[in-house]
């Protein structure tokens, strides 16, 4: 599986509420919290991210609520991946669970500027920038398998019908 | 076979609290890193998420629960409904429990869904998940309880189990009797002040309490639910007396006990001298920028929140009414226990008269203000000190608040004062 595209870089410890903050939470329509998603900091982000962007952030990216509305908002709004430094253990599955591929690559923000185009591989984690390959951790095992089957209920759905 | 059964006892090696509750649950010996399936003994969700998950179910269409005895569901983030699609959430879980048939439903009367877990569900050695970050306060009894999103809950739902990567153990211990004012807050914020928010990403924390009586269960709840702020999977106290004595208080049975065995092997440990803490406060907009109250003294204060998943407990009305009592707030000042028997039990105390009494605003059983949903909104440019988990930037309201958090005693003293205040000079 691979992704490609322009990168639009953010700190350490993005939390849920500037992810997707909690008045819009009572709703799940993916267009809608697209709108909304990383306003408290750039309330322009989704038309930047509209075109397709990647995003490359610090540590424990997704930290805080268990918030699904955080992985659908910012997959709504153009997102096709996000490299960071590491994850929030919730986010980063409800990414998984969302069909959002998510790259774990230490130093992340001091190897990769705002702007250039990068291309993961997403089982492997190699991020290829410019003529630099750096080596980041890839989706493996169990999350790799949700995330090929499409989310966790189809995956469910697809052992059953094995079974 | 009595002599295979010995070697093969003497062959294994000690376990840490994690191994033996992840161990028990998986049906084999598991050790950090592992992933395993594993079965869970309560999944549970409030209003807030529990419609995502249900609307995951019926879009999967696969709504059935594994066992409806072992769902517990309370409303409490949008209780009572701010609005007409609050109460059309709640609408559409009420149709859902009635048709499930599930029993351990708390309507909007009751209280905050992890307080509901704390006071009759959790016990020492159970795998419980819920669909909201805050569950690992039930690690205050020792059960390894964690968050999940809506997807995941919704598959615990079906099928009773989940998947989950073994963390590595890390222990605390906490010596000494607290320090006065001192609470579980200052132990969280200690903890997030020295570490930062990243360090325990994939940890459980495993919490050694050396005078188990010095450190009452509130003061645990407290420090377990911030167990998320550390981003830690697990924040679990060792079940020792003070969780027997807990348990049989609230539900008149003393629990079974689990306990790691001695020389379990820990990443590492970090002792906290209880005696020597002095009350902590994060400052905007980080739960690890953490700074002791003195250096934050004078600071205006525009509103103060007592109350939550995180300190809305007797203990913190306690406090609160023991500052504030003959006091009359300079502070808009919102006061609300988390749940029916902790409000009952503050009124019968008098707590909540001395709260009424220095012009505090109180109601029970809902999240209010922390999430920025209801009940005291933050406004543009306001300060807010708050005994809730979370100040990060918007969290409570507008962008342009600054959100303080601190434990009962300096979030009392400051209302009444108008100001960040210390609550030692009292």
């Amino acid at each position: 599986m691979i992704v490609e595209g322009p990168v639009i870089k953010f700190g350490d410890k993005i939390d849920t509420d500037i992810i997707i903050p909690a008045r819009y939470l009572k709703y799940t329509d993916p267009q809608y919290l697209a709108q909304h998603a990383m306003e408290p900091l750039d309330p322009e982000f989704y038309k930047k991210a509209s075109k397709g962007v990647i995003i490359v952030a610090g540590k424990v990216f997704g930290m805080g609520s268990s918030r699904e509305q955080a992985a659908i908002a910012l997959k709504a709004a153009g997102v096709k991946a996000i490299i960071a430094e590491s994850f929030a253990r919730i986010f980063y599955r409800n990414a998984i669970n969302n069909g959002l591929p998510v790259i774990t690559l230490p130093n992340a923000t001091k190897e990769i500027n705002e702007g250039v185009i990068v291309k993961i591989n997403v089982e492997t984690g190699e991020v290829f920038v410019g003529d630099k390959v750096l080596k980041g951790k890839g989706i493996t095992g169990m999350a790799l398998e949700i995330l090929k089957a499409g989310g966790i209920m189809e995956y469910l759905k697809s052992i059953q019908r094995v079974n | 076979m009595l002599i295979y059964q010995y070697f093969k006892n003497l062959m294994m090696s000690p376990k840490t609290l994690t191994e033996k509750i992840l161990s028990r649950a998986a049906g084999k010996d598991v050790s950090p890193g592992d992933v395993i399936e594993a079965k869970v003994d309560i999944v549970a969700f409030h209003d807030l998420t529990g419609y995502h998950v249900i609307e995951v179910m019926e879009k999967a269409e696969m709504l059935k629960v594994f066992d409806k005895n072992k769902i517990v569901i309370a409303f409490d983030h949008l209780a009572p409904p701010p609005d007409v699609r609050s109460a059309e959430i709640q609408g559409y879980i009420r149709k859902f429990v009635r048709s499930q048939g599930i029993p351990n439903f708390y309507d909007i009367n009751y209280g905050i869904l992890h307080e509901v877990l704390i006071e009759q569900y959790a016990n020492p050695g159970q795998v419980i998940l819920a669909a909201d970050s805050h569950t690992t306060t039930s690690g205050a009894v020792g059960a390894f309880a964690q968050g999940m999103g809506a997807s995941d809950i919704a598959a615990a739902v079906i099928t009773g189990k989940t998947w989950l990567v073994v963390p590595q153990p890390f222990k605390v211990i906490l010596e000494g009797k607290p320090a006065k004012w001192i609470t579980g807050k200052d132990v969280a914020l200690k903890l997030l002040g020295d570490f930062k928010a990243d360090y325990f990403n994939g940890m459980s924390i495993e919490v050694f309490v050396k005078d188990p009586l010095s450190f009452p269960m509130d003061y645990r709840a407290t420090v377990s639910n911030m167990g998320i702020e550390m981003n830690a999977d697990a924040l679990m106290f060792i079940p020792d007396q003070e969780t027997k004595r807990y348990i049989k208080e609230m539900r008149g049975y003393e629990p079974e006990i689990i306990t790691p065995d001695n020389n379990a092997k820990y990443v590492d440990e970090y002792t906290i001298q209880l005696d020597k803490l002095e009350p902590l406060v994060a400052a905007p907009h980080s739960v690890d920028n953490v700074k002791v109250v003195s250096e934050l003294e004078g600071t205006p204060v525009d509103q103060v929140y007592i109350g939550s998943c995180t300190n809305g407990r007797l203990s913190d009305f306690e406090i609160a009414a023991k500052i504030m009592k003959g006091e009359r707030v300079k502070s808009r000042c919102i006061a609300i226990p988390a749940s029916y028997k902790m409000f009952k039990e503050a009124l019968e105390k008098g707590y909540i008269q001395t709260l009424v009494d220095a012009g505090c605003i109180v109601t029970y059983g809902t999240c209010g203000p922390c999430l920025g949903g209801h009940f005291g909104i933050a406004g543009p440019g306001e300060n807010i000190v708050s005994t809730s988990s979370r100040n990060f930037k918007g969290r409570m309201g507008s962008n342009d608040a600054k959100v303080y958090l601190s434990g009962p005693a300096v979030a009392a003293i400051s209302a009444i004062e108008g100001k960040i205040t210390d609550p030692r000079v009292i």
